[in-house]
Parts: structure tokens; sequence; C-alpha cells
């Protein structure tokens, strides 16, 4: 299929960005939406232009690097996948694609497509993890009893890979979703909840110092999840907060 | 505690529970105009019990006003502040694909909203004080429910109605179940909630349009 890409160009991040059409020929319907974007970049190269920067890593669909605003959407129109696993498939032959970076003034552009998400990095580093001694002599994990409903739970919230597309697709650049699912993925077992008071209360002073916007509940964000993180966890995240403070 | 209401979770909280508050004051206010549709006495006895009561006027009333403050003025607080948290727009954002319109549009519903109340205060409630404690007038138990269909007489003024309690509706089919989400009370009721708010966003509004009509027709 041959598509017209409107793409965000930023030469760094003091730069003035500015939409660039470009026209790419012979996409296969089975390509990846990076591949397509491997195809451009050639074009670019070969032509002697800077070819465009976009972040990606495993290609998988588990590493959270790929991002990308692709038709007003946070990973493009399908559900449940990030750029890496969106296929060409989803577009027709002949279609303009406008392609920018994620928005959010806590994700400046560094260049092109390339944001940087570090904020999550800070937001994670307030209390995202749990002080256990793993010098060799830590309680054999089967001599805790968890439900397995809880288990669950926690597993579903540790699924977020941090890619940042909750962030990019809510309408007030809130990042209680991603915050969400890591007090919960924590809140819920026996290991975490140890720290769970210092832990919410950190992370979400974190949140705000960084300048995220405030949850309205649209539900975007869980829509446009790739690994399908539930408002269930923002909800948690609240009653946590509301417990610590108390 | 205080370092909770200035946090962003707090801020949320704070949104919700004068919500609570105002869709309480909504169902008791529906109820009294409704009396008006079946029994004129009924209607002025409640209504001159309301205007009267040192309670209701002199503690309920200003802790109402309170509440209206307070949920526009962080309404848009919270509006600006997220507006700063996206310094550069996107160029194509197609919203609709995840979320309703309703959610995303509360600050324009709300905007209509207080625009009708300050219309309600300049129609009803400076009239009123004006009435009672400035001029001093005595007190007819049995004014109100003529003064309502006065209200009505007018369609440009029953046309303001109906368009201000659309936007009503509107507001509270994403505000009622976005309030419980913020508590933090959504877990295993989420459908529960959304079919009552569906429900209170519709016969909320549907009962002051019904009032305004029955009386527009009706005088």
């Amino acid at each position: 299929m041959n598509l017209t890409l409107k793409i965000w160009r930023q030469e760094d991040s003091k730069s003035k960005g500015r939409m660039v059409d470009y026209k790419v020929t012979e996409i296969s319907e089975h390509m990846s939406f990076l591949e397509m974007m491997d195809v451009l970049n050639e074009q670019l190269v070969n032509k002697g232009e800077d070819p465009v920067a976009f972040d990606h890593d495993c290609r998988e669909g588990i590493c959270g690097m790929c991002s990308m605003y692709i038709n007003g959407e946070a990973h493009g129109p399908d559900r449940g996948v990030t750029t890496c696993q969106l296929h060409m498939r989803m577009f027709k032959d002949g279609d303009t694609i406008t392609i920018e970076p994620f928005r959010a003034t806590a994700f400046p552009v560094i260049k092109d497509l390339v944001v940087d998400r570090s904020a999550f990095e800070r937001i994670q580093q307030a209390g995202g993890y749990i002080s256990v001694n793993t010098s060799g002599n830590t309680q054999d994990a089967n001599s805790i009893p968890i439900s397995k409903h809880a288990a669950d739970e926690a597993m579903d919230a540790a699924t977020c890979i941090g890619c940042g597309a909750c962030v990019a697709t809510c309408k007030n650049s809130s990042a209680m979703l991603f915050v969400g699912a890591k007090v919960s993925q924590y809140a819920l077992l026996p290991q975490g909840q140890v720290e769970a008071a210092d832990r919410v209360r950190n992370m979400v002073a974190q949140m705000d110092l960084e300048g995220f916007g405030n949850c309205t509940n649209t539900g975007a964000c869980e829509i446009e999840c790739p690994k399908g993180i539930s408002l269930e966890n923002i909800a948690r995240m609240n009653r946590e907060l509301m417990k610590a403070s108390i | 505690m205080s370092g909770f209401f200035k946090s962003s979770i707090g801020r949320k909280v704070a949104m919700a529970l004068s919500a609570f508050f105002l869709m309480i004051f909504l169902i008791m206010h529906v109820s009294v105009n409704l009396l008006s549709v079946f029994s004129e006495n009924a209607f002025n006895t409640a209504s001159h019990f309301m205007g009267t009561n040192w309670l209701v006027q002199f503690i309920m009333q200003p802790i109402l006003i309170f509440g209206v403050v307070f949920h526009f003025v962080m309404g848009f607080v919270l509006e600006v502040k997220n507006k700063k948290a996206r310094d550069i727009a996107y160029v194509k954002n197609n919203g609709a694909a995840n979320s309703t319109w309703m959610s995303r549009n509360m600050i324009y519903s709300g905007l209509v909203i207080l625009a009708f109340i300050v219309l309600h205060f300049i129609d009803f409630w400076f009239p009123e004080l004006n009435y009672k404690y400035i001029v001093g007038n005595p007190e007819d138990p049995t004014r109100y429910f003529h003064e309502l269909q006065e209200k009505f007489v007018h369609i440009w003024r029953v046309a303001a109605y109906i368009i201000a309690f659309i936007l009503l509706g509107l507001h509270l089919a994403h505000g009622f179940t976005s309030a419980f989400q913020s508590l933090g009370i959504t877990a295993g009721r989420k459908k529960t909630l959304q079919s009552i708010g569906k429900a209170y966003a519709i016969l909320i509004p549907l009962g002051f349009i019904f009032i305004a009509l029955y009386h527009h027709f009706n005088h």
C-alpha cells in the first residue's frame, strides 16, 4: 500500500517542531508500524536526509519503549497493543497517517517522536519497590499465603510496562493509571503492605511534582492502555492515599 | 490531612464530596418543586417552611452556597492545572475513540450550569432576599405557588430552563460515577453505579423540565 505520513519533526528539545509530509510506497499489510517507519527512514537515509527519530527496543510489546500518537490515539487505532504490535493491515491504501510524539509537559520532546519519560522513573524511585534484604536470607515466597484473587489483581497491575500511553491519551495528561498500577501491585500483597502508606504518599507527591494533570475519570487511559490496566487501580490508589492520610 | 487536600487526589476527593452534597440537594430541590404539580397547598407549605425556617435559611443555605462556589472554583482550578499539564496540543486527537463527550466537556456543561445559577440568583434568590430581609414584607404563606407559575409564563425562560437542565443531565451523566470513582468506592459495583448514574442523570433534569413545561401550559 502507498501512504502519506504527516510526522512531527523537531531537531532537539529546544527547537520548534513542525509537521512534515512524507510519501511511503509498497508497504506490506503484514509489516508492523515500526517496520513501516524503518522503510521510511531507509528512504530518507538514501536521500541523505535525517531519519525520523523514534523510540523502540524489544518490538514484542513488553518493554514499553515505543510510543507515538497515531491518528489521534496512543499506539494507534488498535486495542491492547503497543506501536510495535500495530500492523499496517489496520490502514488502507492511500491513507494519510498523522504521527506525533506523546504530548505532556512532563514528557518533553527530545527529538522528533522521542520523548523523555524519566518522570516515570522518578515516581518509581519515590516508592515503587519493597525494602527487602535480598542478601541470601529472604523468606521462601511460598511460605506467605496469598489469596488467588489478590495475587491475580497484583499480577494484572504489575503488567504495566510504563509506556506512558495513559498520560498521552488523557486529556489532562494525568499519570494516575500508571501510578495507580504501581501502588496497587504492592498494596495487594503482604510484602508490599508494610510500606504501603509511605509508598502511596511519596509516589503521589512525586507525580504531582512532575507536573502531571489531575484525573477526571474519563476512562480514556484504560481503553488505550496496551496492557489493559483497569481504572480500579486508580480507585485503589485513591483509597490507599485516603487511608494513609487519616 | 491538610497535605492530603493539596495533593491531586485530595482535590479529586474534595470535588467528589462537594458533588455528592450538590446531588443530594438536587433530589431535595426537585422533590419540593414537584409538589407544585400535585398540590398548590403542599407546595406553599413546603416552600414556606424552607423560606422561613432558621436552620434552612441561616445554616443550610450558606453551606449550600459554599458548596456551589467551592465546586465551581475547584473545577476551574483543576481545569487550569490540567491545561498546563500539556503545553503543546496534538495536531490530531481522536478523543471520541476512547471517552464520552460528557467526560471530556465537564467544564463546558459546568459553565452553562453556572450561567443558569447566576440567572436563578437574579431571578429568584436576590428578589427573595430583598422581599424578606431588606424590604421586610410581612410573610405570606400562600405566595409561593403563584410566584412559581409566574416564572414560567415566558417561553424564553422555559427554553433557558430546558437547555440548562439538558446540560445538567450531561454533566451528571459523567459526574455521578466519577464522584464514586474519585472516592475509590467503585470496586465490584461499577455496572450498578453506572445504571443508577444514568437514571439519576435523566430523572432529575427531566423532573425540572417537566415542572417548567407543566406550569407554562397550565397557568
